[in-house]
């Protein structure tokens, strides 16, 4: 019966076949290629030299900062983001 | 005043140096005095595809170190009186070509000719930028095929970054996509990207889509630019691309798979 079932849908011009995953996989990887390159070059340096601070004082993992960048008509924006581990507020 | 024209791709295989014979024969053809330029130092090939390899003396190189003069180098073709190639060097030394050198000899060809078609070596090294650097139009040749999609978007990105136009802050490049190795009835079965869906990823102006065809073996395979076989699918399409980058309005072709009939439907399994 499902197999009745599945044989009407592919009938019926659902998406079929590899081209479909092709072209989901090539609009993600294009979109994240695209955003990284107006992205300016010191970004990655950037983010492990406030790691290797943060480190001076406080233990935190290695993905504790990120760094993102943002490019809008007028402005960039520059955002950094560090998750400090829980008990580091207390002491 | 020549209009530059680059053919790139970022991948290699997809046909660039094919388009750059298919354009460069066609802009020639219709009267316009045309220069087509081999960038691929060390891997000379459009020599081959254009069927002038016993004639080549002196290549791109020599001009630029001033071994030979512009028109020692530039071989005049058989077929059509308009058109000249440049070919590229043999020579390992992928330095051969100088931003500067190129510079030169595209601005005394700039004098005489009304196009110059840069055909690029594959991948996004030296010789790639070199044949980009003074565009002012590009044709981005891509297969429907992952790969090829990607490196292309890439390529556009160079173009919009790396180019002369780019770095002088002037009017940018002007991109056209070219799909190449287009098989209609595999699209239809929903196991190639259709041009749609390049068009949705790339979304640039679409100059021609060339079906997967024999006859670009067979015009390679005797050095004849496939444009010249007007009885072919393939160069009609390449007709096809000139014609619109000329301006006119021509109805797509080759993209639906041909009608089987009712009995090799009944039968097809």
């Amino acid at each position: 019966m499902v197999g009745l079932l599945d044989y009407f849908r592919s009938a019926a011009g659902a998406p079929k076949g590899s081209a479909s995953v092709a072209k989901e996989r090539l609009q993600i990887l294009v979109a994240h290629d695209r955003a990284a390159r107006g992205r300016p070059s010191y970004l990655p340096k950037l983010e492990q030299e406030i790691l290797a601070v943060i480190r001076k004082y406080v233990e935190v993992d290695t993905d504790a900062v990120s760094v993102t960048y943002e490019q809008e008509e007028s402005h960039e924006i520059l955002e950094l983001n560090i998750v400090l581990p829980e008990s580091s507020a207390r002491s | 005043m020549a209009r530059i024209i680059v053919i790139t791709s970022g991948k290699g295989g997809v046909g660039k140096t094919t388009t750059a014979a298919a354009m460069a024969m066609g802009l020639a053809q219709r009267g316009n005095r045309t220069a087509v330029i081999d960038f691929d130092v060390g891997l000379r090939n459009l020599d081959l595809i254009m069927g002038c390899e016993r004639r080549v003396v002196y290549d791109f190189a020599n001009v630029i170190n001033g071994e030979a003069n512009l028109n020692q180098a530039l071989i005049r073709d058989k077929r059509c009186e308009h058109l000249y190639i440049l070919p590229a060097s043999q020579t390992r030394d992928k330095e051969a070509l100088t931003q500067d050198g190129v510079g030169r000899v595209l601005e005394e060809l700039n004098k005489s000719y009304d196009y110059v078609i840069c055909d690029s070596p594959a991948g996004i090294e030296h010789g790639a930028l070199m044949a980009m650097y003074y565009a002012d139009d590009a044709i981005v040749v891509t297969n429907p095929e992952v790969s090829s999609v990607r490196d292309s978007d890439r390529m556009l990105g160079i173009l919009a970054s790396k180019s002369r136009r780019a770095l002088e802050s002037q009017e940018p490049i002007r991109e056209y996509l070219l799909l190449t190795r287009y098989a209609p009835d595999r699209v239809a079965r929903g196991e190639m990207l259709g041009v749609e869906d390049v068009q949705e990823i790339l979304a640039l102006n679409l100059l021609s889509v060339i079906p997967d065809s024999q006859s670009v073996l067979n015009a390679s395979n005797a050095g004849n630019p496939v444009i010249l076989d007007h009885e072919s699918d393939a160069g009609q399409a390449y007709a096809d691309m000139v014609a619109r980058y000329l301006g006119e309005e021509r109805p797509m072709r080759f993209l639906d798979a041909e009608r089987k009939g009712l009995f090799s439907r009944l039968f097809r399994g």
